[in-house]
This record gives C-alpha cells, structure tokens and sequence, in this order.
C-alpha cells in the first residue's frame, strides 16, 4: 500500500492533532454553568458540559480524572482551561494536563462565586484562542495517526459490510504503523474466543479473558432478564440482529482479518506499547466509548453503522459508513461514507477500505464530518458504580 | 444480477436478506460471500430488509449458524424460506 500522509497540528509532546480546540473543561457537574458561560464569551472555545465530579471514590474517582486529564491532553486540543468548584482537584486535573507542555490554566469557583470566575477564565480563554488561531498544519505520516473505531445501532448490514470496511481498513494501515483502537466488551459475548485469538501474546489473550469474564460478573449481577432490547437494541433488532452473539461477530468484524491486538487497555487509558491495535475496555454504548477512546488519545474514529446511530464527539471528529441501503438514503446528513454497494456486489471490500482511508484523510485535513456539521458533541463520562 | 440475500460463510443456516420488497412466494437469488457460489430460495414469509431467511428446514432447539459460528438457538420450528428472528431465535447467552 502506498505512503499515506495527512496535515495535522503536531504539540509540544510531538502528539498530532487533526482539529485545534481551545477546551474548557469542567472538572464537575457544579462548574457547567461557569464553563458554558466563558464558552459563550469567547468565540472558537468549546465547553464540555457533563453531569459527574462529587462524591466519587477509588477506581470510579480514578476514571472520572482519567477521562478529564485525558480530554484535555488530546492532540486535538491546542490549549485548555479547566474549571472546578475547588482549587485542589481542579488543580489535579490541569497538572495532569500540563504534562503534555500544551497551554493549560485552572479557576476555583469557591470563595470568588461565579462571576468572577468566569472574567478571568474568560480573558485567559481569549488568549489561549488566539495563540491557537495561528498554529498552522505540516506535513505528517500515518505512524502520527491514532485512530479509535466502534459501531453503532448496527444491523446486519454492517456485519456484512460496513465493519468489514473498518477491518479492510485496519488491515491495511496497521503494518504502515498507525495505532488503532477498539472496544465494547460487552458486545463480543458469543465471539469472545475468537477475539481472544486475535491477542497478540498469551499473556495479551489471558488479560483480554479477565477483563471480559469481569464484565459478564456485572451484567449477570444486575441484568433482570437476556437483555433483549438493551444488548441487542431495539435498533438493532429492528434492523435484523436477533441475539448478542449474532451481534458479536459483526462487530468483531471491524478489526479485519490478520491484525493482531497488542495490549489491554483500562477505560480511557492511553496507548503505551507503541504503533498497532489496542483493545481497550469500554460500554459498548457510543458516546461512552467514543469518549473514553478520545480521552485515551485518539484523535479520528471510524464509526459503522447500520440503522443510523447519529454520534458525534466534541474533540474526535466521528466518521460514519453505512452499507444500509435505506439509511444511506434516509439520513443522507450522517453519512460520510456509503458503502452499500458491497450488498449489490457493485464494489469490494477492498474497494471499500481504500474509499474509507481516502475519506479519513480527508477528514485528517480539515474537512468537518457529518456528525461536526450538524453540532453532535456527545461527550459522555463512564461511570463505574454509585456516588459515596 | 440483483442480489436477494447474503450469507457470509458456506456453513451458515440463514442469510441476510438485502433488498427492501421480499414478499411471501418471491423467488430469491442469493450470494455465499466466502467461496463466491449462487443459490436460490422461494420466500415463505415477508422478510424486512436486514432481516434473516432460513436457508435449510431446521427443527426446534437447533444451532443457528452465521460467519460460520453459533448465533443462538432455535424456540420453534423453522422450515427454509422463513423469516428468522426473535419470535423463533433467542440467545445461548445471559
């Protein structure tokens, strides 16, 4: 396969970034208001509203810092303020940040109120976005690119095509030395043993086992019967799939057919073991997952779906393939790629994939995707058991 | 040709129907994706695009079989041409 090469914004840390956001993060569901109102401010900001941050302890807490640190690390975020109800944890969170070198700075509501927490957040927001506006692209290789996929409101359409696209994909940018990302444990029940086969070690395989043998202890602690319209959705099933297994192996399609994972990754934890495929413990709901594989670093997703799943995320621009025929035509504004033509045998796989990394570079370039023009911004925290 | 249904793997007992009209008593032509053959098949039942369509007659508490690997059992008698789905498909799982 020939070079594949992109324009894309490298930071302090070398990390590359395809978009160039000036963040500002709440560190808590308290300091939305704060951080919307500096977003309303100062133009060519983005606030990240989200409904967690008190109360929570030990591996949930972990995860909930994980995440923020995380989102506000991504190479697609030039600079970021972080806004938290008291100066200690929010100063957890904009260290964690500066870690990267990127420009980063914190405010504590406590004590100052509201107000005036958003004047000075907003005249260092100004600042920040302005030095942003003038960072200019280069010329970057895909060993640079961190791409994450997940599918959503699949039918058996995108087992049969749209998530073998990703794979297709996968396939081929994986020995060009991207480092790529899925997920959804959950939803390889029934495909689990093959998934564990595509480990790259024994021990990769055997942390694999563990981490999804944990997940089934959940689902069976609480799951009040075979989760039918849950695990499969009702999307899902209206479109076709009947049971998690046959849901499964659709979904395990997206890795393709030789790739090998190469490490276990907790929930929004970032990639450490070099260039190649992660998996990476996640819900298999969308903008959960989306939001824990952009905190882990990655910076575009290829998201296959088939009944037409609308997701977006605010910082990782969502790519979304269908190869259903009728949402292809129906929700003609979500979809980046059709690639129904695979069902009527008027273009492969292979076909299929080059279309798919052609139209992911386009989006590495600057082009905003379906999901950006229309303002989907999902960004979802996981959270792991109840509040103390 | 127009292509009806497809089933991923040779060893599958159902395929996917593609097309957005089948009908009951509709003639269909279907594609094995993994060795590239073509089969035919009547429709017994309506079956809804994305939706599966038995490709053999198969007994109640029978393995269904996609990509070549077990997708759930059967919870009723299926005879080839009918629609499979949650009515007479459930889960081995949870």
């Amino acid at each position: 396969m020939k070079k594949v090469s992109f324009y894309g914004y490298r930071r302090e840390n070398q990390r590359v970034g395809i978009r160039n956001h000036v963040v500002i993060l709440p560190l808590d569901d308290l300091s939305n208001a704060a951080a919307e109102a500096v977003a309303n401010n100062i133009k060519g900001t983005l606030a990240l509203p989200h409904a967690y941050g008190r109360l929570q302890f030990g591996e949930d807490l972990e995860l909930h810092f994980r995440t923020l640190i995380g989102t506000g690390s991504n190479p697609n975020v030039a600079a970021c303020i972080v806004i938290g109800i008291e100066p200690s944890w929010t100063g957890r969170v904009t260290d964690g940040i500066a870690a990267t070198g990127k420009p980063v700075a914190g405010f504590s509501i406590e004590g100052n109120g509201d107000i005036s927490t958003i004047a000075s957040a907003s005249r260092k927001a100004r600042e920040f976005v302005q030095w942003a506006s003038e960072k200019q692209r280069e010329l970057c290789q895909i060993q640079d690119l961190f791409v994450s996929t997940k599918c959503g409101e699949s039918d058996t359409t995108s087992g049969l095509a749209s998530c073998p696209t990703v794979g297709n994909l996968i396939d081929k940018i994986d020995p060009l030395g991207a480092t790529t990302c899925f997920g959804e444990t959950s939803e390889l029940t029934g495909a689990e043993a093959v998934c564990a086969s595509r480990a790259a070690s024994k021990e990769v395989g055997d942390r694999f086992w563990q981490v999804f043998n944990d997940y089934q202890t959940v689902i069976n602690r609480y799951k009040t019967n075979d989760l039918s319209e849950s695990q499969p959705t009702k999307g899902n099933i209206a479109g076709g799939l009947t049971t998690i297994e046959e849901k499964a192996f659709g979904n395990l399609q997206k890795i393709g057919k030789k790739t090998k994972f190469i490490d276990v990754l907790k929930p929004a934890e970032a990639p450490a073991s070099g260039p190649g495929l992660y998996f990476m413990d996640t819900s298999s709901a969308a903008a959960e997952c989306v939001t824990l594989q952009a905190a882990a670093g990655f910076v575009v997703h290829l998201f296959p779906t088939g009944q037409g799943n609308i997701i977006g995320n605010p910082i990782e621009p969502v790519i979304k393939l269908t190869a259903n025929p009728r949402t292809a035509r129906t929700m003609t504004e979500h979809i980046d790629l059709d690639v129904s033509g695979i069902l009527k045998r008027e273009m492969t796989i292979d076909e299929a994939g080059d279309q798919l990394i052609d139209i992911m570079i386009r989006t590495c370039n600057g082009r905003l995707t379906c999901a950006e023009a229309l303002g989907h911004r999902e960004f979802v925290m996981t959270k792991l058991y109840q509040s103390a | 040709m127009t292509i009806d249904f497809i089933v991923h793997d040779k060893a599958d007992n159902v395929g996917v129907v593609v097309v957005e009209d089948v009908q009951a008593g509709r003639k269909l032509s279907g594609w094995i994706m993994e060795t590239n053959e073509s089969l035919a098949l009547p429709a017994l039942d309506a079956v809804p695009l994305g939706h599966k369509i038995a490709l053999t007659d198969l007994p109640k508490e029978s393995t269904i079989l996609k990509y070549g690997h077990d997708v759930g059992r059967t919870v009723a008698e299926i005879g080839a041409g009918r629609h499979v789905h949650t009515h007479n498909l459930k889960t081995k799982r949870w």
